[in-house]
């Protein structure tokens, strides 16, 4: 076997790399190159350097250190049983790409993970080691990402910890019979773990020292994860159960959704079929409504029969739709947290008319003006010279509201 | 602003060029002060244009602001529209009547400022994004070399986020009406170039293109989604766009081919893999072996316990903790955000105060061993909290199971019941706790019980007379553990 040039292992190596969803260079500390004269800053604002026909964005340069695994996940392109062709980058590689791309301005950083070679603590070292040679040897400031193998040890934690912004620990499937089923190797213990011992050390480090008074730095951008949607049979209203969960007990910045993705040599246990991505959108969108607009989990879909998300409307719209008798509200009147539950106002449109009407009443035009379309709003609010009527209560509400959406969107 | 109306203006005011935001910034405060109307002023970016004498600012003259309004502005004057010298001098001028005038949202003029704003901040956004570097020279000639096209006049305002960046590099943006040069120690802003001044190509080109048709999922098009975050106007400049058709036309089939081709047998290496790494399958479900004879073997078998449902949310089974010789055993009620986390009863705010109590009551906290009603954490998620929920009889039922393997080992003195659920899950009823606290009640084993309350009971006393009469109580009942731990 001759050895594969660069270009082809990264052809491989992205390839492998593209089902995971998460692209983010956002929420770290604030750093720039200045004072260390090398490469590389990040201003709190992801950035996005490209974007792929997939409508997803190109930020971090998204790799595997290598494709090469001993778990046999059966969702997973690179699991032990694929014929997929392997290849392994050296530490050496990745460094030199990573600072070729970034000096061109193409990416905001490096969002590194691996299958497991031999053991997880070899892997996780030499990932550890790509960060610590980006950091230390070339005066590197740009954003890092590692994808945290669960089994390793708490030692080669720390140390990612303290090179990397971001640490990511996918927990896969939204429940732990799914896991077992389609990734027998895997632990989903292990994973819960890992994720509690990760926010104990972002709670530990962030204390100034009694020595030093300083803090040490670990993961200034958090921790995240990633479930697959539609691999296995959980309802929207299990998978967002699993989020809450996740959000509350280790703290998450993100949790990510991805449509499951048929993969080439796929396992006969998974269902082949185009990838669910209005489900995927819904779900952020749910997602959303549990992280900043004040709605509990159980709430978002209570009272729907099957326990999942409507595909045609957003869950605000469809929630609004199920809980009339919340409305109309009064947007001269009402508290922040009960204009965030209009359909159609999202936060800083809230925030705008809190602002606004401490000096004048708002009439239904000037909301007009503050939001995309009045269509949707219109039958949830009060406004100066502007009542509903009985149109809140209308059976056809959702028809309507549909139809004039979609006609907006030939326009 | 016609240019018929231009003439006729009273006065005419030149700028030394589209982003002389201090030229502006004079001339408006000298006309405000003199109360000249907006529609008496011309204003024009060109050398060739003449400025009438502007009239002096009056002695003792203050034009008041809000604070706020500089920013704006000068975010706004980087815009391209040629009428924005003009508009930001009418409101300059509504300001000094309607001071709150910026937080009307609903004005059409503060609307058109946001716009504005908004544009420049997205065009500064894309030129951090969409500036794409061509490498020149060797070694000590190295340089990088960008050639970008911006809407508006944005290349000062961005400069220094580069520099910020790329501190290590020498490095220059060419743009059609200006340049930005880092020479590694200082920034110099020249003057505009062309296309043809920037190199043409990079060799690491071909690899970042490799990486954008294949970080690419075909399965996953959303063709307007790309455009709306990078029109097409910038295609020309971004190497790897031209890729963006063929992976338009070619998708479709992509997707099909991944969702057709079949299943195949395992690949070779894979059956080796397996034997290596994977030789024994464990039993998916730990078993939860009845002849555990130590608590150490004991808290291993429980960490798979399912007995009841809690174990889906909570983290980790948090079994008891202590020498197995104890002479006394604490129950609390549950594991708490923190000890589910910790893995260890009694460590979060409620173990504080309870581990300083024992403290002072003179009980050694090594010597006793602490643990549970029920072992795995009961909450409702709020954002990034867990709201503590109380865990129900059949919950209390389910964990009785270890509760009783606990104290079979241990064979304690006595028990201490610390709150209702506790008392429940070693008595089999609810009790009063308030009522009967301090008190002992023998269990038809023999074993004793002290009742009394949880120590959170005093974490949650506001009134700093309250907390102190109700920690001086617990005190108490913990002086009488002493007292019957000798006895």
């Amino acid at each position: 076997m001759t050895a594969l040039t660069v270009l082809e292992k990264l052809a491989i190596l992205s390839d492998a790399a593209k089902y995971d969803a998460s692209c983010a260079s956002s929420g770290s500390t604030k750093r720039d190159s200045l004072n260390s004269g090398g490469i590389g800053s990040t201003e709190g604002m992801g950035i996005c350097h490209s974007y792929a026909p997939d409508g997803r964005c190109i930020s971090l340069l998204k790799i595997l250190l290598t494709n090469f695994c001993i778990y046999d996940c059966s969702y997973c392109i690179n699991r032990s049983s694929s014929n997929v062709q392997r290849a392994r980058f050296t530490v050496g590689e990745v460094v030199k790409l990573t600072m070729d791309f970034y000096r061109r301005n193409y990416i905001e950083g490096l969002f590194l993970s691996s299958g497991v070679v031999r053991s997880p603590d070899e892997t996780m070292g030499e990932m550890v080691e790509v960060a610590r040679r980006l950091r230390l040897d070339e005066k590197f400031s740009g954003y890092i990402h590692l994808k945290t193998i669960p089994e390793s040890s708490a030692e080669l934690v720390e140390k990612a910890g303290l090179y990397a912004d971001r640490l990511s620990i996918n927990v896969e499937l939204p429940t732990d019979e799914g896991v077992k089923r389609l990734a027998p190797e895997k632990k989903p213990e292990t994973i819960r773990l890992s994720m509690a011992k990760l926010r104990q050390k972002m709670e530990e480090k962030a204390e100034p020292t009694l020595r030093t008074k300083k803090r040490e730095r670990f993961a200034p951008g958090g921790q995240s994860t990633q479930m697959i949607v539609g691999a296995d049979k959980t309802s929207d209203d299990g998978i967002l159960h699993t989020s809450a969960r996740l959000y509350g007990s280790y703290h998450l910045r993100r949790v990510y959704y991805s449509a499951f993705s048929p993969i080439p040599d796929s396992s006969s246990s998974l269902p082949l079929q185009k990838p669910p991505l209005m489900r995927e959108h819904r779900l952020y969108q749910a997602d959303w409504l549990m992280r900043f607009y004040g709605f509990s989990q159980p709430e978002i879909l209570a009272g729907s029969s099957d326990g999942m998300l409507d595909l045609a409307i957003d869950p605000k719209l469809a929630w609004a739709l199920r809980n009339r008798g919340q409305f109309p509200v009064d947007i001269n009147r009402a508290d922040r947290e009960a204009l965030l539950r209009v359909p159609g106002l999202g936060t800083k449109v809230v925030m705008k008319i809190l602002e606004t009407r401490r000096h004048r009443r708002l009439r239904l035009e000037d909301v007009g003006r503050l939001c995309q379309s009045i269509t949707k709003l219109r039958p949830f609010i009060i406004a100066e010279g502007w009542s509903p009527g009985a149109l809140t209560d209308k059976a056809g509400l959702r028809g309507k509201i549909v139809r004039s959406c979609e006609q907006l969107s030939l326009f | 602003m016609q240019p018929a109306e231009l003439n006729l203006a009273r006065y005419s005011v030149r700028l030394d060029s589209e982003t002389d935001f201090a030229g502006w910034r004079d001339a408006a405060r000298r006309l405000a002060l003199n109360e000249v109307k907006p529609e008496d002023i011309g204003w024009h970016v060109a050398s060739d244009s003449t400025q009438t004498d502007l009239p002096a600012v009056p002695a003792g003259a203050q034009l008041a602001v809000p604070r706020d309004f500089i920013g704006h502005a000068e975010t706004a004057f980087c815009h391209s529209d040629p009428g924005r010298f003009a508009f930001l001098y009418r409101l300059l001028w509504r300001l000094r009547s309607e001071p709150k005038l910026l937080s009307i949202a609903s004005d059409p003029d503060t609307r058109r400022l946001e716009t504005m704003e908004k544009a420049v901040r997205r065009d500064s956004h894309k030129m951090h994004a969409f500036v794409r570097f061509r490498k020149i020279g060797d070694g000590d000639d190295e340089r990088y070399v960008a050639w970008f096209e911006p809407d508006h006049f944005i290349v000062e305002r961005n400069a220094d986020f580069f520099v910020r960046r790329f501190t290590g590099m020498r490095w220059t943006i060419l743009t059609p009406y200006a340049s930005a040069d880092w020479d590694g120690k200082r920034l110099a802003i020249g003057p505009g170039a062309a296309k043809g001044d920037a190199p043409t190509q990079d060799d690491t080109e071909a690899l970042w293109r490799t990486y954008f048709e294949n970080i690419f999922n075909p399965a996953r098009l959303k063709v307007k989604a790309m455009q709306k975050e990078m029109p097409k106007k910038y295609w020309r400049n971004l190497p790897e766009a031209s890729l963006i058709p063929e992976l338009i036309a070619g998708a479709d089939k992509a997707a099909k081919d991944m969702i057709a081709r079949m299943p195949t047998t395992p690949a070779p290496h894979h059956a080796k893999v397996q034997a290596k790494h994977w030789p024994k399958r464990e039993p998916a479900e730990a078993t939860e072996d009845d002849g555990a004879t130590t608590i150490s073997a004991l808290r291993e078998a429980a960490k798979g316990c399912r007995r009841c449902p809690l174990w889906r949310d909570a983290t980790q089974t948090v079994f008891g903790e202590g020498p197995d010789n104890a002479r006394v055993i604490f129950v609390g009620e549950q594991p708490g955000d923190q000890e589910d986390i910790a893995g260890k009863p009694f460590v979060g705010p409620a173990g504080k105060v309870f581990d300083a109590i024992l403290d002072d009551a003179g009980v050694d906290r090594r010597k006793v061993y602490v643990t549970n009603a029920v072992k795995h954490f009961k909450f409702e998620p709020r954002g990034k909290r867990r709201i503590h929920s109380k865990p129900n009889a059949g919950e209390v039922q389910a964990c009785r199971w270890w509760i009783d393997r606990e104290f079979a080992q241990i064979k304690p003195d006595l028990a201490v019941a610390l709150g209702a659920t506790a008392a429940l899950s070693l008595l089999g009823k609810a009790i009063p706790v308030t009522k009967m606290r301090g008190q002992v009640i023998e269990r038809e084993d023999g074993l004793r019980v002290l009742i009394t309350i949880h120590p959170s009971f005093i974490l949650r006393i506001h009134e700093p007379a309250d907390k102190d009469a109700e920690r001086e109580r617990f005190l108490r009942d913990m002086r009488e553990v002493k007292r019957l731990m000798a006895a």
